[in-house]
């Protein structure tokens, strides 16, 4: 997949937009981005990131790097475990996801998001997709 | 062995009343959109009206699992707030989603948690998010959240949350829904 075809299929996901996510593909490693922006905070007086919003951010990383992958039909999560390690700042935040074990249905992923430096990282995530979803 | 109940506090009653605004302090509480329903000592219930942002398969109209992940998060942490006796911060340490199904397109979610267990420092919480019936749920959460005001945390922290008494002696299971 090309950039511009995943940026295509980024840009028909309304979700990609309300969290304003992008993607970078480089080779055959994708960096999910999360821009800074003021309605992503959950808690004002830090301020945070909403976990809601770090969760899904991971969760949607690991539906497109298992898109780019496998490709047939959206992954489906089946389950998804997130730890929260520091609290989101509000700046840039990125993530990449790294799948585990790919089988006939169902595929494990692991998903960090990270935001000043890569070995300092936000949060993780460890979950179980269905792939081909539909079938 | 006699058992002191805490005196009946109002802050559950404060809890209902600053609800609106604690949401409204909250940029992506406001951006979901999610409204306090019920809320009891130890058990919160909040609504999720569905907007088409939330859509994470445009084939199908179903919204994406982090819109479900953030209202169980939010479901989550009212419930460990209006376990206390009034208000400490917290933050989400792990949280656990379980999808059963997928959400029902253009439907409005709820999502009702507990917290079974309370601590000085840590406060655990599970819930379920479905459309209207708790018995067919779309999603299940458990999670755990730190009171990252300590001194807070221990002076709020009740003596008993009678709703799950038993829950840690091996009876926490009841259903959820009630």
């Amino acid at each position: 997949m090309t950039p511009e075809v995943l940026a295509a299929v980024l840009a028909r996901i309304p979700y990609v937009a309300h969290l304003g996510v992008h993607a970078e593909l480089h080779g055959d490693e994708m960096t999910a981005v999360l821009p800074y922006s003021e309605h992503l905070i959950g808690n004002p007086m830090l301020p945070a990131l909403h976990g809601g919003v770090i969760g899904g951010f991971m969760e949607l990383t690991a539906v497109i790097q298992l898109s780019l992958q496998s490709g047939d039909g959206a992954p489906k999560p089946i389950d998804v475990t997130v730890e929260y390690l520091r609290s989101g700042r509000p700046r840039d935040t990125f993530a990449r996801a790294e799948v585990k074990k790919v089988g006939r249905r169902i595929a494990n992923v692991q998903v960090e998001a990270w935001q000043e430096a890569r070995a300092k990282p936000i949060a993780a995530l460890r979950g179980h997709f269905l792939l081909g979803a539909g079938t | 062995m006699s058992h002191t109940e805490p005196p009946p506090s109002s802050w559950t009653e404060q809890l209902r009343a600053l609800a609106p605004a604690m949401m409204a302090a909250s940029p992506y509480a406001r951006a979901l959109g999610a409204e306090l329903g019920e809320v009891e000592r130890g058990m919160a219930l909040l609504r999720l009206p569905y907007q088409n942002a939330f859509i994470g398969d445009p084939s199908t109209g179903v919204i994406a699992g982090g819109v479900v992940t953030a209202l169980l998060d939010q479901t989550c942490g009212y419930a460990v707030w209006s376990a206390l006796d009034g208000f400490a911060p917290i933050a989400t340490l792990d949280l656990r989603i379980d999808y059963m199904r997928p959400a029902r397109p253009r439907e409005s979610l709820q999502a009702r948690a507990e917290c079974y267990k309370l601590g000085r420092a840590i406060a655990f919480a599970r819930g379920l998010a479905f459309e209207t019936d708790p018995a067919d749920p779309v999603a299940a959460a458990q999670g755990v959240f730190v009171l990252t005001d300590k001194k807070a945390g221990a002076e709020l922290r009740r003596r008993s949350l009678p709703a799950v008494e038993g829950a840690g002696e091996g009876g926490g299971h009841e259903p959820l829904a009630r």
